[in-house]
């Protein structure tokens, strides 16, 4: 049957027959409750932003007009019902740039004729693919990255990724040697270098860019003349030092820069929290990449329902500046709350000042630092624990032991839960270090630093069962980290 | 320009085609009843404007659906964040089950082999990309929408191969034609992996006949090849024939454990039923569950909105508003289509006998300078730049005979389209016509001067010559 189906079908580059769905699978077969189930896992691989949508609800209530479909906004719903322009309402391009712009502090401006509408920043990064490399050729990624990059960037549209890696040794930052180093190898093996994408502030690593990194990214674009994709989808959520820093203010500083070779993606996803909305923005600086993208956009709209709601909603600029104020506190918060928490029981998180999670390092709670050791221990999280979080290895994270786990998409409580199950784990785990260890164990804070492991460090499992099948689901799990980050 | 793909820098999106070019001239003139009555009159526009009132009237009576409210509670924060997409298990019930309706409930849909897509489009395009791989082909019959130029090949790669069907006999899908399409790709040296129709037809308005839908699946069943039926129109039928669905001649030819059944596929859309084109709402609905899962996972880029998803699974669900909606919706279509038909009669201008859709195909080939499609071209600019009438010139949907244009009727008011009309026979009669018209115009304006000054001018009038009056 198969074979009458397209390559592209039949082919596993979606990415969705990966181990990592058993995470998944056993939240939803046994999701928490705080009431009906108490014992069920608790979700902490999804990264949604939830803690702001009481400010969007009130801001609905007060602005039924804001509706075409109420009372108060029916008279605009034969008008918007029927557009299809795929150059989009221009109230909804002109309140999209206005937000971009505030996001990041009124210190760049952006043009409402290039803002060019996508099915949400999946659409957006497959859409830029399209229009800037072919079949056969191929993009930078910096690792760790966002796991459905794999399909976004590469499924359908025949591209390939070529990771730069990585290490915890600088923080994960992307060095000049990495990229060089890798670009080499790459022509050397005939590999046709388009472009750099590259999310900022990054998922999973939870960090913004400084302004010295950014320059350089843009140097070495420049340099190569390949372009540069900035995934901007998190720019709302930096919440301390370095303050957010776009592309869009570099260039405007870096004058010799090629501006043809520059593009942004941005979405209302997780800043917004409105993932449902499928908001996405394509921006390029270069005005061919904006036509064509604007030809793709008719394959991912954005509904005429939404972009008539989301202009209303963005063009109330007091509406804009308090919630942006508040979803930073309100990152800041939980971000907080998680990595002391952690910190309490020894479990030490990469430095991060944005994001809706953070990059856990359980590296000395691993058998050996192999990914076989990491899955190991990832399923004990799931089946044992009680928490879905998404291993590094599914970030192609270039070290085993490292664990993305958000902190926005719960209430507080159960964040606390989360926490104290991670706590009995992790002092249980300790507890049974201390029988079988025979080296000095270090203390708390030398854990941070220290650079050698315990050999005969054995974690317990007799008394953990977990089912060591990789099972590929027929029909993909609703949760699945590949539909959302 | 190396720098880009070379999608971006082709025209393989086939947006410099005459088709657009109509619309971009529309779009520097458009007609406005009161603030631009000389402007151009868009019926290049396959758009259902003829029953929003009984939505809007719908929306009235239930606001939860529109408030983000489902029994009195809030659900907004549920569908901030929904984008399964497997979608709205209540959407997807309530479109399988207004499919079904459509279709006078004589099949069935399971709403688990349905697949949503931000619109027709990426329905099409979707498909696209599961059926066939870069460089294979499939057929479609001409005329044809220009918009699957773009929605089949631009970005996947594939190649279409005309099915051609001509006017000896109206236009319909034969077997020696079907054949000779598939021997054409193989001369062309391309795998032909399947056949794409529309039906009802756009651009022609008539849905496809039993026997062509016979001819079909007997056609993929010996090469063993796939078949889309796009069935967006599905609920503008307005007259007899009624409605047909491939899935139905499945269903009465028993063919449903058959091998072909699972290389049927539909695809479908509320943007012209239910006139909802900028909502995004579409949908493939397929037997085979390889091409459901693929497709699925492919929605991601073009997912449904939620509040979309959840006010239309409202809407839908609501059995007496649907049974009014395609019952209604379809005697204001007939109207239209009526008035359409009598006005084109009286310039003198007969269409192809049609019982669906949203236009016309309307045959001026009598008003060609010389059977050519650069005839057809010249015919084309006067109606748009002197006419002022947007329409579709056939060449645009790869007809193959020149003088054919698609003329919507949907998309304007009643007066409107009268305008239009009158435009259009003004311009059918001719120059002198034109000229008469235009003393006669100058002849009232005086009038109606006179009348105004002095009761004896009136006496003067009647003493004029006859002829002058």
């Amino acid at each position: 049957m198969s074979q009458l189906l397209s390559k592209l079908a039949s082919s596993d580059k979606h990415g969705e027959a990966s181990p990592y769905f058993d995470g998944w699978k056993a939240y939803d077969n046994n999701p928490y409750h705080p009431t009906h189930n108490p014992h069920g896992v608790i979700q902490m691989g999804l990264a949604e932003n939830q803690l702001c949508s009481d400010l969007i609800k009130e801001w609905i209530r007060k602005n039924p007009q804001a509706s075409i479909c109420t009372a108060e906004g029916i008279d605009s719903f034969s008008d918007i019902a029927v557009f299809q322009d795929y150059h989009g309402l221009k109230q909804f391009r002109q309140a999209i740039a206005a937000f971009m712009e505030r996001a990041r502090g009124g210190r760049v401006s952006f043009e409402v004729e290039r803002v060019v509408m996508s099915g949400g920043a999946t659409g957006a990064n497959e859409t830029l693919m399209f229009c800037l490399a072919d079949p056969g050729d191929a993009f930078l990624v910096p690792t760790p990255y966002y796991a459905a990059f794999d399909r976004d960037l590469r499924w359908r549209t025949g591209i390939r990724i070529i990771p730069v890696e990585c290490n915890s040794s600088n923080n994960f930052q992307v060095t000049k040697q990495a990229l060089e180093s890798t670009y080499l190898k790459a022509q050397e093996t005939g590999i046709k270098i388009k472009g750099l994408i590259i999310a900022n502030p990054s998922n999973p690593l939870g960090t913004s860019l400084d302004r010295e990194t950014l320059e350089s990214l843009v140097s070495f674009i420049n340099d190569k003349q390949i372009h540069l994709v900035c995934d901007e989808i998190y720019a709302a959520t930096v919440f301390a030092e370095p303050k957010f820093i776009s592309v869009a203010e570099i260039i405007l500083e870096m004058v010799h820069v090629n501006r043809d070779l520059i593009h942004i993606v941005y979405s209302l996803s997780k800043d917004m929290g409105l993932p449902g909305f499928r908001v996405g923005v394509v921006y390029s600086y270069n005005d061919v990449v904006v036509s064509c993208a604007r030809k793709m956009s008719s394959f991912g709209l954005v509904s005429s329902q939404i972009q008539s709601f989301v202009a209303a909603m963005l063009s109330d600029q007091r509406f804009v500046d308090n919630i942006l104020v508040e979803v930073s506190k309100r990152v800041a918060k939980r971000h907080h709350m998680f990595t002391e928490g952690l910190e309490e029981m020894g479990i030490s998180c990469l430095r991060s000042n944005a994001g809706l999670y953070v990059l856990m390092d359980l590296r000395q709670m691993l058998k050996d630092q192999t990914f076989e050791s990491e899955i190991a221990l990832w399923r004990v999280i799931i089946n044992k624990v009680k928490i879905n979080i998404s291993p590094g290895s599914s970030f192609h994270c270039s070290e085993p032991g490292w664990f993305r786990v958000c902190f926005a998409n719960m209430d507080e409580d159960t964040l606390q839960i989360g926490l104290e199950r991670i706590k009995d784990f992790v002092l249980g785990d300790k507890a049974s270090k201390n029988k079988n260890c025979n080296c000095i164990c270090n203390n708390k804070r030398e854990n941070k630093k220290r650079k050698s492991f315990q050999k005969n460090l054995k974690l317990s499992f007799s008394s953990m069962m977990y089912d060591e099948h990789v099972r590929s689901p027929k029909l993909m799990s609703p949760h699945s980290p590949l539909l959302r980050a | 320009m190396g720098l880009l793909s070379k999608k971006a820098t082709c025209n393989t999106h086939g947006q410099d085609s005459s088709y657009f070019l109509g619309w971009e001239e529309y779009e520097k003139n458009p007609y406005d009843e009161i603030k631009n009555p000389d402007g151009i009159i868009q019926m290049g526009l396959a758009e259902n404007q003829l029953s929003f009132d009984l939505i809007e009237s719908w929306l009235a009576k239930n606001p939860d659906a529109a408030n983000f409210k489902r029994e009195g509670q809030s659900i907004f924060r549920e569908l901030a964040l929904f984008q399964d997409y497997h979608g709205l298990p209540s959407f997807k019930n309530a479109m399988a089950d207004f499919m079904s309706e459509n279709r006078g409930n004589r099949v069935s849909f399971n709403p688990n082999k349905l697949v949503l897509t931000a619109g027709a489009t990426s329905a099409n395009e979707t498909l696209m990309f599961c059926l066939a791989d870069r460089g294979d082909a499939f057929l479609l019959p001409t005329p044809y929408y220009p918009g699957f130029d773009r929605d089949l090949k631009w970005r996947t790669g594939a190649e279409i191969v005309p099915i051609q069907c001509t006017s000896a006999n109206g236009f319909r899908i034969t077997k020696s034609a079907l054949e000779e399409a598939y021997e054409q790709a193989q001369k062309l040296n391309l795998k032909v992996k399947g056949v794409l129709i529309t039906n009802p037809s756009n651009p022609l308005g008539t849905t496809t006949t039993r026997t062509e839908l016979n001819h079909l699946l007997d056609f993929i069943s010996r090469k063993k090849i796939h078949l889309i039926s796009d069935e967006i129109y599905s609920g503008t039928v307005f007259t007899s024939p009624g409605f047909i669905s491939v899935m139905e001649v499945l269903k009465d030819r028993k063919l449903e454990n058959t091998d072909v059944f699972d290389r049927v596929h539909i695809v479908y859309s509320l943007s012209k039923d239910l006139g909802l084109p900028g909502f995004r709402v579409g949908a493939i609905y397929s037997n085979d569950d390889f091409v459901v899962s693929a497709a699925t996972k492919m929605s991601s880029f073009g997912l449904i909105s939620s509040q979309t998803q959840y006010l239309l699974s409202t809407l839908l669900s609501d059995k007496n508003f649907t049974k009014n909606y395609l019952e209604e919706n379809q005697i204001r279509l007939k109207n239209r289509y009526k008035k359409l038909v009598s006005g084109l009669e009286a310039a003198g201008i007969e269409c192809l006998k049609s019982n669906a859709g949203l236009f016309c195909w309307v045959d001026m080939r009598h008003l060609l300078k010389s059977n050519t499609f650069e005839a057809e071209i010249e015919l084309w600019k006067k109606i748009v730049y002197e006419v002022k009438l947007n329409i579709s010139p056939g060449s645009s949907c790869h007809c193959n005979e020149p003088g054919w244009f698609r003329v919507c009727f949907a998309n304007m008011s009643e007066e409107t389209l009268k305008v239009a009309l009158d435009r259009l026979k003004g311009f059918v009669d001719g120059p002198s016509s034109t000229r008469r018209s235009q003393i006669e115009h100058q002849r009232l304006k005086n009038l109606r001067k006179m009348k105004v000054s002095n009761w004896v001018f009136r006496l003067s009038f009647h003493d004029r010559e006859p002829e002058e009056r």
